[in-house]
């Protein structure tokens, strides 16, 4: 005979409605949790997109996302050349806020040559760049459509194409367009300020050929560590691996965000499991009469020791459940990326059940040391 | 009835109990000898404070006493320490309870109550369930033995809590305050079951009470005051 089955079902609406709330709270922790790892998904998309293994930069600095980076556009026929790489790519990185539509539109511009290396993955809707100028290639999440146009920097871009899950470590999402429209949007001046250069008699420059940095692949046969060697002896370059800058992106860049949200989430599960243990706590202390009513007419400590460890583990993953499939119905409602992992659903899912039994120990120590004699009188 | 025809199932010698020490010292029992027969029902009466309620928690093996001898159903049970390490289950074993308000476990029907004492004994389930029915049946409640306590009337639940005490076949009945809760008329019938169970199960019941109506339904009534049986009375007897 389960007592603690049947003392759950005696009292079933408020053991559903505790559940409900544990499990509102799991979800929360569950979602702190995804977050983090939407958080440091989005940082490395956008790294990841090119599938490089080399990048190149301006010398002393880290970019082109932790610091600004220039280097001449022609970097990128020089590494070409070096000895085990495959293909190389220019690329341009600049955040940029627009208004579209009277709603304000923040993106992550990339520049690229198309056919080359850095272009966008695969497109979900439409197709890549073909004329050259003037076109782009957006990310779902910008809530433009194929054919659309927009003004960005004093041009027009038309919206050719569409990628899915692309965004940078900020969460805006990307758009592609040619590396010489990106040039122009980030280093052509507005109006004014070139003719006051003019007028201080700097020579016009339209829009350098300047960009943030190279992108390469090595053969798999070369070594990625004699390419970069290779690439540093140019004084004016810096160079990393892949693994290098990825690196960069998650210590230094979302470092800070990364701390943040996994101190919350560990205060979170603090808060879980003091409010775990208080519930299990006043649930024992609820049935004081009925412990000391057992222990009376014989019961052994380990029949009721179950009633409460067995109610403590229902009531953890009757919670537990309930937050999970909360969070995996909303996620993709989230303004950022929600990154659900089966390993820390289970992790959270073990953490959930030591917390139960940790915190039903409080429970458990109440009922032990309940006199049988309180059974007898008033 | 079978009273003074065999060995006593409750004896005890110089059973005493005190709380503290030195000047906080209270002696809630001084030396108390008692012997109970097989199908005796006797009652304990006394004002606060007497000790009824402690002579029962000590026969129940629920306190420990200071000094003395108790036998229960032929086994030393206490002899300056328990001679038993498990009280539970000398209790599952030998001893019923029968409460003042029930104490049946709310979330356990009525055959559920009365089978959790076998089920805790080790017995099978539908053997438990059985037992139950039957003493149920016994008592007059088997038609809301699927009942959850909270619906019963307070003579249902007594005589299910009864039934209860009966379950894994105890020879010593403890009641604490068993009629109080209830009418004259129904506190008889009640009285008149424990009666009946003592008679047909050669067992011994000791009821503490305060409850006058039901004062002749007691073999022997023991009196207590300040820790001692100061008298001793058998209604029955007409003495």
């Amino acid at each position: 005979m389960n007592l603690a089955i049947r003392d759950i079902r005696h009292h079933l609406g408020r053991f559903l409605l505790t559940a409900l709330g544990l499990g509102l709270l799991l979800g929360v922790v569950l979602s702190m949790i995804g977050i983090y790892r939407g958080l440091v998904a989005d940082a490395l998309a956008l790294v990841r997109m090119p599938a490089a293994d080399v990048w190149v930069v301006e010398t002393g600095t880290r970019g082109p996302f932790a610091e600004g980076s220039r280097i001449p556009g022609d970097t990128r026929e020089s590494i070409a050349r070096l000895a085990g790489v495959t293909e190389a790519g220019s690329l341009t990185f600049q955040s940029l806020e627009a208004i579209h539509r009277d709603r304000k539109l923040r993106l992550q511009v990339v520049g690229w040559e198309p056919g080359r290396l850095g272009g966008p993955p695969a497109i979900a809707e439409g197709r890549g760049l073909a004329r050259g100028r003037f076109e782009m290639v957006a990310d779902l999440k910008t809530g433009l459509a194929v054919g659309e146009r927009v003004w960005l920097g004093g041009d027009v871009f038309t919206v050719v194409g569409l990628t899915r899950g692309a965004v940078s470590s900020g969460g805006d999402p990307v758009v592609w367009m040619a590396l010489r429209d990106s040039q122009v949007l980030q280093f052509r001046l507005a109006p004014a300020p070139a003719r006051r250069e003019a007028a201080r008699g700097t020579p016009p420059s339209g829009a350098p050929d300047t960009i943030n940095a190279v992108v390469a692949r090595v053969a798999p046969d070369a070594s990625v560590e004699a390419v970069v060697a290779a690439a540093k002896r140019w004084k004016h370059l810096a160079a990393m691996t892949q693994d290098e800058q990825e690196t960069i992106l998650t210590r230094s860049v979302v470092e800070k965000a990364r701390q943040q949200i996994g101190l919350f989430t560990t205060v979170l599960l603090t808060v879980s499991t003091v409010i775990i243990a208080l519930i299990i706590y006043t649930m024992t202390m609820d049935k004081i009469r009925e412990i000391a009513t057992l222990k009376l007419i014989g019961a052994p400590d380990g029949r009721i020791v179950g009633l409460i460890v067995q109610q403590a583990l229902a009531l953890g993953l009757i919670g537990f459940s309930v937050g999970a499939s909360l969070i995996v119905s909303v996620k993709d409602h989230f303004p950022r990326r929600v990154v659900l992992l089966p390993e820390d659903a289970a992790a959270l899912g073990m953490i959930v059940v030591v917390v139960c039994l940790v915190a039903s120990g409080l429970g458990v120590r109440l009922a032990l040391r309940v006199d049988p004699a309180t059974a007898l009188g008033g | 009835m079978v009273v003074g025809a065999s060995a006593p199932l409750v004896e005890l010698r110089g059973l005493a109990k005190h709380y503290g020490e030195g000047e906080t010292r209270v002696d809630a029992l001084k030396a108390i000898d008692l012997d109970l027969r097989p199908g005796e029902v006797v009652g304990l009466l006394g004002p606060s404070g007497s000790g009824k309620t402690t002579l029962l928690n000590l026969v129940g093996c629920i306190v420990e006493p200071s000094g003395g001898i108790m036998r229960l159903d032929g086994e030393t049970v206490w002899d300056g320490r328990w001679l038993r390490p498990d009280l539970r289950s000398l209790r599952l074993e030998k001893i019923g309870f029968i409460f003042q308000f029930h104490n049946l476990l709310p979330f356990l029907d009525v055959a559920e109550n009365v089978a959790l004492v076998l089920d805790m004994a080790g017995a099978p389930r539908a053997a438990a369930l059985a037992r139950a029915h039957e003493l149920l049946d016994y008592l007059e409640v088997g038609h809301r033995k699927t009942a959850k306590p909270s619906s019963l009337s307070g003579g249902e639940a007594q005589r299910v809590a009864i039934a209860r005490a009966l379950a894994n076949h105890p020879r010593i009945i403890l009641a604490d305050e068993p009629t109080a809760a209830l009418d004259g008329e129904r506190a008889g019938i009640v009285m008149d079951l424990l009666r009946k169970v003592a008679s047909e199960q050669a067992a011994t019941v000791i009821v503490v009470t305060h409850d006058e109506k039901i004062w002749d339904r007691f073999d022997s009534i023991f009196t207590l005051r300040d820790g001692r049986i100061v008298s001793t009375v058998s209604p029955r007897a007409g003495g």
